[in-house]
């Protein structure tokens, strides 16, 4: 029977490569497709915060990584299936992935804006400048109740499994028409050529969009954070477990924290968020 | 013209090497599919029912769902199917099979079962009394197979494999899931990053028209070497 | 395997099916239609049109629908000045983007499909209709084109096949066909396979039935009654 085991598992081997992987190698699952949190450049290398971040917190951790590129909406499944053991792509953490998977303590922090063309009708909305949904009150009430107004009859586009979807989705802001994208790059598209009236991402997704295009693309409206836009941006990791797998997973997610704490203090975080973002996002 | 340009500011060099790229991935899923389509051929060929039945469901799912969503399930479940497999031998390391493989896989499951059903129409276009001269003459089982079926399967074949090939190379274009840079998804991360899609897509298009150009050439040559003497 | 998950998200997925079925329908109606032009078009002796006709059908066939769709929705939504005609009332959608490709796509692989049956069909046929003094255009509009499109019809049934796995290229462009709405299921659930499994059910569902209607046609037609 061992000779049988071996045989099979040389076969495989030799086919594939068997990863006796993990004990000081990690794999960090990116998307490339959402600056400036992740990108590529023409040489088809990836490149932007997170990537740069991913780099200095595995230096930290004494850790071996490389970075995978993989689409946004098999992101989580990837993981799950154990094609990267970590996420660092813009995640925001939210109560609804954290039924599937677990994350860090958060590195960053995102706030949502939506974004239309210089000249829409939305431009000049009364709102306050940001509203947080954690935290309710008469002004947010105020606040999507206009937002209700505006959005209706428009399309607003936005990334497929986002929180952005989700918040429009969430009836917050009425019963909305939402077109949603692969990639933010085609919801930058297709805000640009006009098949979208507005679009809601993160806010520096259209200010970076709008600097290097040169496309008077405009924010409009409050920035948006906390319920469904979560709780800012962490390292995604499988639900650790009682067997060797899970247990990797629960001390991988142990030294992300402890990485990101050290990294906090050093500035290094503030440091790259300035660089890309253009503001100190980092938390 | 710029953004063709090799080196550091283009993507010449990459979409070059993304068209190497499209090139052994067709190869490679159309010899995986060759091999698929030997085992399967003589199943749906098969005396038997039950043999007969596995035949037909390779050929008939593979056909009868979209390639897309073909890729998606082996994407996604193949690693989780084969590390499955290795746990029952006691093995529950990751297993990592690289992109490429994952890809020529995927497509070559599908280019397998196209190649499956010319196989059994070619070897069923054969008319039946060869075999009967065959035994006659004392050929054996294998003699006849590999002298009389197979060259005449091939030549009956090539046409319709001509076709299998150029589904095959145009299916490599929805891999892009399994993050394998190849045409298409080189020619989406360009026009993603450029905001140029109309020139990034009609370039890619370009390219397809070439890569079907040349290899019809090829197989037209193939074809009328394989059909001497008829 | 989550079996519950499987059966929940049935129903949403049988719903949008209807798109599916919509956009097929769609394509299949308009591409008949360009497909006849452009075979007719093939049989023209000017060879100026003939390879016009041609090269439309070598364009669309030598290429992935994926990149035809891209071409169409993202590429030409970026001409400026596209964007100020009229056209742009249809570009606009992506629905009418995905219709144009599929009709150009199957137009291309239809116009191959009924070139081949026309020429087949016997000279003997065509005089047999001079002698009894039927004019060119009665011959035909009622001899050749149904002769053809019956001869067509076990290959032009693949290809409605064929284009029925088109169709899930769609929901590369927004719409939400039935592969859009599986993605969106997995976008919330994270179970690629479950949810892809019954789709794919459901694909395979309609194959059967395309399959088994154009082997109905194809009795119902034959020669031999």
């Amino acid at each position: 029977m061992n000779i049988f085991k071996k045989t099979i598992l040389t076969v495989l081997a030799s086919l594939f490569v068997i990863g006796n992987v993990y004990a000081d190698k990690i794999k960090i699952g990116t998307e490339g497709a959402y600056p400036p949190w992740n990108s590529k450049d023409a040489s088809g290398n990836l490149i932007g915060f997170e990537v740069e971040l991913a780099k200095e917190l595995c230096a930290i951790m004494k850790h071996e990584c490389t970075i995978v590129e993989q689409d946004w909406d098999g992101m989580i499944p990837a993981l799950l299936m154990r094609k990267f053991d970590a996420i660092m792509a813009g995640m925001s953490i939210t109560a609804e992935r954290q039924k599937t998977i677990t994350f860090s303590q958060g590195y960053a922090d995102e706030v949502a804006s939506l974004a239309v063309m210089k000249g829409s009708s939305l431009e000049g909305m009364d709102t306050p400048e940001g509203i947080n949904l954690s935290l309710g009150g008469s002004d947010v009430k105020k606040a999507l109740k206009t937002l209700t107004g505006a959005l209706s009859g428009k399309t607003v586009c936005t990334q497929t499994g986002t929180i952005h979807q989700n918040f429009l989705e969430s009836g917050d802001v009425g019963s909305v028409n939402v077109r949603t994208y692969k990639t933010q790059d085609e919801v930058n598209l297709d805000l640009t050529s006009g098949r979208c009236d507005v679009a809601l991402a993160a806010a520096v997704a259209f200010t970076d969009y709008a600097d290097k295009s040169g496309e008077s693309v405009v924010l409009v409206g409050p920035t948006f954070s906390g319920g469904a836009f979560g709780n800012g941006v962490g390292v995604g990791i499988r639900q650790g477990g009682d067997d060797a797998i899970g247990k990797r997973d629960a001390k991988l997610l142990k030294d992300f924290n402890k990485a990101i704490d050290k990294a906090r203090k050093k500035g290094i975080i503030s440091k790259l968020a300035i660089k890309h973002f253009g503001f100190d996002a980092s938390m | 013209m710029e953004l063709l340009a090799f080196g550091k500011t283009g993507w010449g060099d990459e979409l070059f090497y993304a068209t190497l790229m499209t090139i052994a991935v067709s190869v490679s899923a159309m010899l995986i599919g060759f091999i698929f389509a030997l085992i399967f051929t003589p199943l749906k060929l098969s005396k038997y029912k039950f043999l007969n039945l596995i035949g037909n469901f390779y050929t008939t799912v593979i056909r009868g769902v979209p390639e897309l969503l073909v890729i998606y399930l082996f994407f996604f479940g193949g690693s989780g199917a084969i590390m499955y497999v290795a746990s029952i031998f006691g093995y529950y390391e990751y297993i990592e099979i690289n992109a490429f493989i994952t890809g020529s896989m995927a497509i070559g499951i599908i280019s397998g079962a196209y190649s499956t059903e010319v196989f059994r129409g070619a070897i069923q276009s054969i008319d039946k009394g060869q075999f009967e001269a065959a035994k006659v003459l004392g050929i054996n089982k294998f003699g006849q197979f590999y002298k009389i079926i197979l060259p005449q399967m091939l030549r009956l074949a090539i046409p319709n494999l001509s076709n299998v090939w150029q589904i095959t190379l145009k299916d490599t274009s929805l891999i892009s899931v399994t993050g394998l840079v190849e045409i298409m998804r080189q020619s989406y991360i360009a026009a993603g990053s450029t905001r140029d899609p109309l020139f990034f897509y009609s370039f890619a298009a370009v390219l397809y028209l070439l890569l079907t150009y040349v290899s019809m050439k090829f197989i037209n040559k193939l074809e009328a070497r394989y059909s001497r003497g008829y | 395997m989550d079996f519950d998950l499987m059966i929940t998200s049935f129903p949403k997925l049988l719903g949008a099916t209807v798109i599916t079925l919509k956009l097929l329908s769609a394509s299949i109606f308009f591409g008949l239609f360009l497909g006849l032009f452009f075979a007719i078009l093939r049989l023209n002796k000017n060879i100026f049109i003939n390879k016009f006709a041609y090269g439309y059908s070598y364009i669309f066939r030598g290429t992935p629908l994926l990149v035809q769709i891209f071409i169409i929705y993202f590429g030409l939504g970026q001409i400026e000045y596209l964007r100020t005609t009229f056209l742009w009332i249809i570009l606009k959608e992506p629905y009418w983007c995905a219709i144009i490709a599929f009709t150009l796509n199957t137009g291309a692989y239809t116009s191959e499909i009924l070139r081949s049956a026309f020429q087949t069909i016997k000279p003997g046929v065509i005089e047999a209709g001079k002698s009894l003094g039927i004019s060119n255009k009665i011959i035909f509009y009622k001899i050749q084109i149904p002769i053809a499109i019956r001869q067509s019809l076990p290959a032009y049934g693949n290809e409605i096949i064929l284009m029925m796995k088109g169709t899930s290229l769609a929901s590369t462009v927004t719409l939400m066909d039935l592969t859009g709405v599986a993605k969106y299921i997995i976008s919330t659930t994270f179970k690629p396979i479950e949810v892809f499994i019954v789709a794919g059910g459901i694909y395979l569902f309609m194959t059967f039935i395309i399959h088994n209607v154009i082997k109905y046609l194809e009795k119902k037609y034959s020669f031999q009654q």
